[in-house]
């Protein structure tokens, strides 16, 4: 039998506050009570004096978390009128266009927040809005840590929570994208069920599984809520605490100069520097986000109409984050071979495996370049982009290709502004595809190669990167006189 | 401090001071544009003062009213050693665990089995797939062709060149039944020997669910006899059994078998001799 212990923890003692009798205001004796009880206040005043470095281009991910808050908050407000069911009722709000017509519940719930809830119709766009600044605010901070190097050690757990997160994200815009259950929402996940059923082998099932049958289901509308409302935002939550959290933990990184080095931070303090920007970046957030659904009209689902499988509208365009798997559908080659009796369908490799590898690829680069360039030291230092010409060649083919693929997705409308044929126009992009992300690479990475030879000469020739700066001083009579800058 | 510098202090904190007062009016006046009915355009605009007002006035005071001194903190290294007593200690208690191999292996065993119990909510998320996707509600057979209003559709109401999105009489309205009927002049068709009689007189029945990703192919070229799906463009040549002309489609659309009746209406023989919509692994196993 095994030997019973008793392991006991040594309780520790409270410091008693102490007795001189110093004054102290309400606030503090208020705090006092707290850490009394918590012991919270030696760690939060250390907390407090965290340096964060100072960078315009470190706001990015806030911008996107501030984004994801107002996103939680009109998420909260439309979730109080929003009904996630797809039995047909009339119509009989206020818009005058569709009165009387049968439309889903949901689809007449998204009705009265627009037309019969006051501000409804201002949450619904600020919504919808700070959807789409959410995923600009990603986008640009993959970018700012993929082209800086941030992901190397030790950060590469890190970036692989980021780039859950994007996914995570990424089911949270397509998800919600379907709930006011109009025209083009409906349309749009026909085209999912495509991709779900191009799934090898298992493709009926994924689809029957997600949509509780051959779609159209009368369970969809419920089951997409649940993941838009609960599931995902739950695991947005636990992963932006996480990538907070190791953030916290690890240090932020830094660019070169001032006093930085590899062991150091040279920043601001948490409390007051960080905190006070920070607030005011999500402050501004908010208002930018605030003005644009104010003045610009988005996802007029009122103009679409209600969803019926039999109908399509042109053009039908997705939010833009979703445009590059669009266009990647555009693009596909009628080509559909059945060999032995198996059937690839076309919309497996721009639906399934192209998507696939490209995630795959952005989720493992930290792995590949540590393996290419043989580099598993620990970073903290940031790279500036001409510094490493193949990965930034390589990060801009990947730019090159998002934005073919997007612009693609829209090749409808480029075809009625343009007047040429739409057919012309794929033919062009599909060339485009290969062509575009190789002749980026090459010049981008002969710029970088050209920015290095530069600040090699200038090395060897002893001059600083930078010309030093210089502040001139006007005199009282008139004259300049030169001072060295403080830098 | 110089006296100075702390006039400039005192004016940049009315300025600020000033911000969050206009946020606070603003503020007020969306209130009241609220309580007077509302109005999206000025709501968000007022909104967007206020907080854009807050939000300036914040980053203006930590910009000129608080300290913006750098400060330097040294980073430490991430790993942590616990302390080797806990650690002997640990792995004496671990060896109690690990040494019972026989019931580290059935606790793995009882796990799995425990996954595997799990699974089944999943499978109650829908239907085994089944002959679903091989079949519409056509196979019945001999269901006569009906409009959105559910009325048969007249073999005269259909203009040459003309088109009108047909069901199977009873099943209005259904995603996967979903038809095209055209009428083009008779000598014009192409199609395959075997399926000439399936076009009586010109009328051709195609389904309307693109062999791509299933959107509906709702356009019609009649200049060219083309039928195109607004989603991705893929086309499809009416004359000669719906062959694809351009787009990302591998398959032609699917062509129903229907007979003109002596009353003007037309029936279908049965169900289409394909699978139905986008593609699939074993779409052939049909």
């Amino acid at each position: 039998m095994a030997e019973r212990q008793t392991v006991v923890e040594q309780q520790p003692v409270a410091e008693q506050p102490t007795t001189t009798a110093e004054r102290r205001t309400e606030l503090e004796r208020l705090l006092g009570w707290f850490d009394e009880r918590t012991g919270l206040a030696a760690p939060i005043r250390t907390g407090m004096r965290k340096v964060f470095p100072d960078h315009w281009s470190f706001l990015l991910g806030e911008v996107a978390l501030f984004s994801f808050v107002i996103l939680l908050l009109t998420g909260t407000f439309l979730t109080l009128f929003y009904t996630p069911d797809t039995r047909t009722v009339i119509y009989e709000g206020s818009y005058q266009v569709l009165r009387g017509q049968e439309v889903s519940a949901a689809y007449n719930s998204v009705m009265r927040i627009s037309f019969d809830v006051q501000a409804g119709l201002l949450m619904r766009q600020v919504h919808h809005w700070a959807a789409l600044i959410f995923f600009g605010a990603i986008a640009a901070h993959l970018a700012r840590i993929f082209f800086t190097g941030a992901f190397r050690r030790p950060r590469e757990l890190n970036y692989l929570i980021g780039i859950g997160l994007l996914t995570f994200a990424l089911g949270e815009g397509i998800t919600g994208y379907s709930l006011p259950d109009d025209l083009l929402s409906g349309v749009g996940l026909r085209i999912i069920d495509s991709v779900m059923l191009s799934v090898p082998f298992v493709g009926p099932w994924v689809s029957s599984l997600f949509f509780g049958g051959e779609y159209p289901t009368a369970d969809i509308i419920s089951r997409l809520f649940v993941f838009h409302i609960m599931l995902l935002p739950g695991l947005l939550i636990g992963g932006i605490g996480a990538h907070l959290a190791l953030l916290w933990f690890q240090k932020h990184t830094q660019f070169r100069g001032h006093r930085a080095s590899e062991s150091n931070v040279v920043g601001l303090s948490f409390w007051p520097g960080q905190v006070f920007r920070s607030l005011g970046l999500m402050f501004l957030t908010a208002a930018v986000i605030t003005l644009l659904a104010g003045l610009i009209q988005i996802n007029p689902v009122w103009l679409y109409g209600p969803y019926v499988p039999y109908v399509a509208t042109v053009p039908a365009q997705p939010d833009w984050y979703v445009g590059w798997l669009e266009g990647a559908l555009r693009l596909g080659l009628p080509f559909e071979p059945t060999i032995l009796g198996v059937t690839i369908p076309s919309v497996f490799v721009p639906g399934v495996l192209i998507p696939g590898l490209l995630m795959t690829l952005l989720a493992l680069w930290p792995f590949l370049e540590a393996r290419l360039t043989h580099d598993h030291a620990e970073h903290h230092l940031l790279d500036a982009p001409w510094q490493t010409p193949i990965r930034t060649a390589t990060g801009a083919a990947a730019v090159a290709l998002f934005l073919t693929l997007t612009i693609a997705g829209g090749n409808d409308v480029l075809a009625v502004l343009l007047s040429i044929p739409v057919e012309d126009i794929t033919v062009a992009f599909r060339v485009l595809l290969v062509v575009a992300p190789i002749v980026t690479w090459l010049i981008v990475y002969r710029m970088a190669r050209d920015a290095q030879a530069k600040h090699r000469s200038r090395d060897e020739a002893g001059l600083p990167d930078e010309p030093p700066s210089v502040l001139l001083v006007r005199n009282a009579g008139g004259g300049f006189s030169e001072s060295e800058a403080d830098r | 401090m110089s006296g100075s510098n702390d006039s400039g202090a005192r004016k940049i904190e009315r300025r600020i001071a000033a911000l969050f007062g206009v946020a606070a009016v603003t503020g007020i006046m969306l209130l009241g544009v609220y309580l007077l009915g509302g109005q999206t355009q000025i709501e968000g605009v007022l909104l967007a003062i206020t907080l854009g007002g807050i939000g300036i006035g914040i980053i203006a005071w930590s910009q000129w009213l608080l300290p913006g001194t750098l400060k330097t903190e040294d980073r430490h290294p991430s790993a942590t050693y616990a302390n080797a007593e806990a650690e002997q200690e640990i792995i004496a208690e671990e060896s109690m665990i690990t040494r019972r191999s026989l019931l580290v292996r059935a606790l793995g065993a009882a796990l799995a089995g425990l996954a595997a119990a799990l699974a089944i909510p999943v499978l109650s998320l829908g239907p085994a797939p089944g002959r679903s996707l091989f079949e519409t509600p056509w196979k019945r057979g001999g269901l006569r062709l009906v409009g959105l209003d559910g009325q048969p559709i007249q073999a005269a109401d259909l203009p040459l060149e003309g088109v009108v999105t047909a069901f199977p009489e009873g099943y209005v309205g259904s995603a996967d039944a979903q038809t095209v009927l055209i009428r083009v002049a008779p000598e014009l068709l192409q199609l395959p020997a075997d399926r000439e009689i399936w076009a009586p007189d010109g009328y051709v029945a195609y389904s309307k669910m693109c062999t791509h990703a299933g959107c509906p192919v709702g356009l019609y070229r009649a200049s060219e006899h083309q039928l195109l799906c607004p989603c991705h463009q893929s086309t499809f040549n009416v004359l000669d059994g719906a062959q694809v002309v351009f787009g990302p489609a591998g398959r032609p659309l699917p062509q129903l078998p229907i007979q003109l009746q002596s009353d003007g209406t037309f029936v279908a023989d049965g169900d289409f001799f394909e699978p139905v919509g986008p593609a699939f692994w074993d779409i052939t196993d049909g």
